[in-house]
């Protein structure tokens, strides 16, 4: 009886989760399977695989030769890793002071990054582009690294002082007494928040690659476009040709998509830890 | 610490007081050399601009020279009859596009979240952890681009210009957004019914509590205070909102500015579009207003809310 019932619950729980997560998926496989179609193959039949009649691979042959992805890519690339790398190093060296050194203003300092998680800092727009202009950073790499990095920091710093605070004192006193300098010191303690690095770099990196406001407005020109703005571009300049838009959308989401399955436990932790605290 | 008499002049105590001295002036040395790198990138590019934002928007440069106008930005801003109108009409889209997600995006998140810790799924939990969270990471120009063909009536799925007709553009647009972001309150939910004390279930378990009152009278009453955080973030981050609106509407979101939020209204005004010149005060001005409305929920939140919800927790 009981056995019965858990059974049919189980099943319930199976059923419902099976059907939201089609829901979130089944738009995204759509996209890419009619990637790979005809634009006849696209409307004749939207929901069937390519056939012999249907498959082709020109939409992605439009996108390489009238786009500019691989620029877009890499564009895309030296942003995030630049900024995630920026932000990994100064949040480190912050996150270890914040919970090493027991000055009277720490938690004035510590307070006022955490601040900046809830600080919506687009509507600082109109200054930066004016500090941009006058250090001629404007259209150009760097002036979005700065800008993530800033934005980044907030998070990165509130989650590794959740991990450091972890570290026992001991191994740093340890350190010390065999006559470590402070940043030996921390280099000593760093592969035990090795998790919370990890965490940290899934979280600042997926909302970098995904923007689109400060790439607009920072860096908008052809050579210096992000993936994401460059989607943007050509899909609105390629209206009419499905099969290269769908290519470009796929070739926009998928590398993302692949990145967040293998990182998604770090990912997640780093979200659940830093903001739900 | 202070009040406490210290010892005589001479002996090992003036030593120690002197170590702990030298130690704590070595302790300051070393808290700037750390927390310096960090405090500069983030003041400079974070901090400072937003209130330089505030600053700017009491200036008028539209001459070249700066002119302090004190503010008679904001007034232009409130009584010309077309910004004004603008100014209005996309606080109040701003608003529906808020109470959508609060009451769509955030029971589903609820929804999701008890089915994933319900404790009858075995392995699969995680991929469908994954799985649900994918829209999430997607960038919100293949959002957009990805909802607009499907409901494109060519494709034969919906009948109806859900984005053409000024009634139901904005609620799709919303819903479109919902469906990318459900997973962030079902993360944040996730895990805070998965921090419910096992004792407390176990008990549960022993009365006789079925899952549905299990859920809804040990668990739901230990995770409440999430819903206060999640309902002022959802808030922060629909007033912050643009890319969406952007990514399907461009700058003047129509049809007849039925979509257009504060965000793409700030953008138009700082940015100009077709028919807008740029203008760099009155878009200070704007984000200047669209922080306020921000600063001052959030503020009533946790000077009000947030101490009143914290103490329910466990």
């Amino acid at each position: 009886m009981r056995n019965n019932r858990d059974r049919a619950g189980a099943l319930v729980t199976h059923a419902l989760l099976i059907f939201f997560a089609l829901l979130a998926v089944a738009p995204i496989l759509v996209i890419v399977v009619n990637s790979f179609k005809t634009t006849q193959g696209i409307f004749g039949q939207p929901f069937a695989l390519p056939n012999a009649d249907t498959f082709s691979l020109g939409g992605y042959e439009r996108v390489f030769t009238r786009g500019q992805f691989v620029t877009n890519y890499g564009n895309s690339l030296i942003v995030t890793v630049g900024a995630t790398v920026a932000t990994l190093v100064l949040a480190t060296l912050a996150a270890f002071a914040l919970t090493e050194y027991k000055v009277r203003f720490a938690p004035l300092v510590g307070g006022f990054f955490v601040l900046g998680i809830m600080l919506p800092i687009r509507l600082g727009t109109v200054p930066i582009i004016k500090t941009m202009i006058s250090w001629q950073l404007m259209d150009t790499l760097v002036a979005l690294v700065l800008v993530y990095t800033a934005m980044s920091l907030p998070l990165a710093i509130a989650l590794l002082m959740t991990y450091f605070k972890a570290v026992p004192g001991a191994i740093k006193e340890a350190a010390r007494i065999d006559g470590a300098g402070e940043l030996r010191t921390l280099s000593i303690v760093l592969p035990m928040v090795r998790p919370g690095l990890a965490a940290v770099a899934s979280v600042t990196m997926l909302p970098i690659w995904n923007d689109l406001w400060f790439p607009l407005i920072l860096a908008p020109s052809k050579e210096n476009q992000t993936v994401t703005l460059g989607v943007q571009q050509f899909v609105g300049q390629f209206l009419n040709d499905y099969p290269a838009l769908l290519g470009a959308l796929t070739l926009g989401a998928v590398p993302l998509i692949v990145l967040f399955v293998v990182f998604s436990r770090q990912f997640i932790q780093g979200l659940s830890a830093g903001i739900g605290k | 610490m202070r009040t406490v008499p210290g010892p005589p002049p001479s002996g090992p105590g003036t030593l120690l007081r002197f170590e702990r001295h030298v130690l704590n002036r070595a302790h300051y040395r070393y808290f700037l050399a750390f927390t310096l790198p960090a405090l500069v990138v983030y003041v400079v590019f974070a901090a400072l601009p937003l209130v330089n934002s505030i600053w700017y928007s009491l200036y008028d440069t539209d001459s070249g020279v700066a002119r302090f106008v004190g503010l008679e930005n904001y007034v232009y801003l409130f009584t010309n009859p077309t910004t004004s109108e603008r100014f209005w009409n996309a606080l109040t889209n701003n608003l529906e596009f808020f109470a959508i997600h609060l009451l769509v995006e955030v029971p589903l998140g609820l929804l999701l979240a008890a089915l994933l810790t319900s404790g009858r799924l075995r392995r699969s939990t995680g991929l469908y952890r994954t799985l649900l969270f994918i829209p999430t990471t997607l960038s919100v120009v293949i959002v957009g681009f990805v909802w607009r063909l499907i409901i494109n009536p060519l494709w034969g799925l919906v009948d109806f210009p859900l984005l053409g007709d000024e009634r139901t553009a904005l609620p799709t647009i919303s819903l479109m957004s919902v469906w990318q972001y459900v997973g962030i309150p079902m993360i944040f939910l996730y895990a805070a019914l998965l921090a419910v004390p096992n004792d407390v279930l176990e008990a549960a378990r022993v009365e006789g509590s079925g899952a549905w009152s299990t859920f809804w009278r040990v668990k739901f009453p230990l995770i409440a205070p999430q819903f206060g955080l999640i309902a002022i973030l959802t808030y922060i981050w629909t007033f912050n909102g643009f890319d969406l609106v952007f990514a399907l509407n461009g700058s003047a979101p129509g049809p007849n500015y039925s979509t257009d939020i504060l965000g793409t209204l700030f953008y138009r005004t700082f940015f100009g579009s077709s028919g807008q010149l740029s203008d760099l005060d009155l878009g200070a001005t704007v984000a200047s207003v669209i922080f306020l409305i921000i600063l001052i929920v959030t503020a009533a939140y946790f000077g009000l809310l947030h101490r009143r919800l914290r103490s329910y927790e466990l």
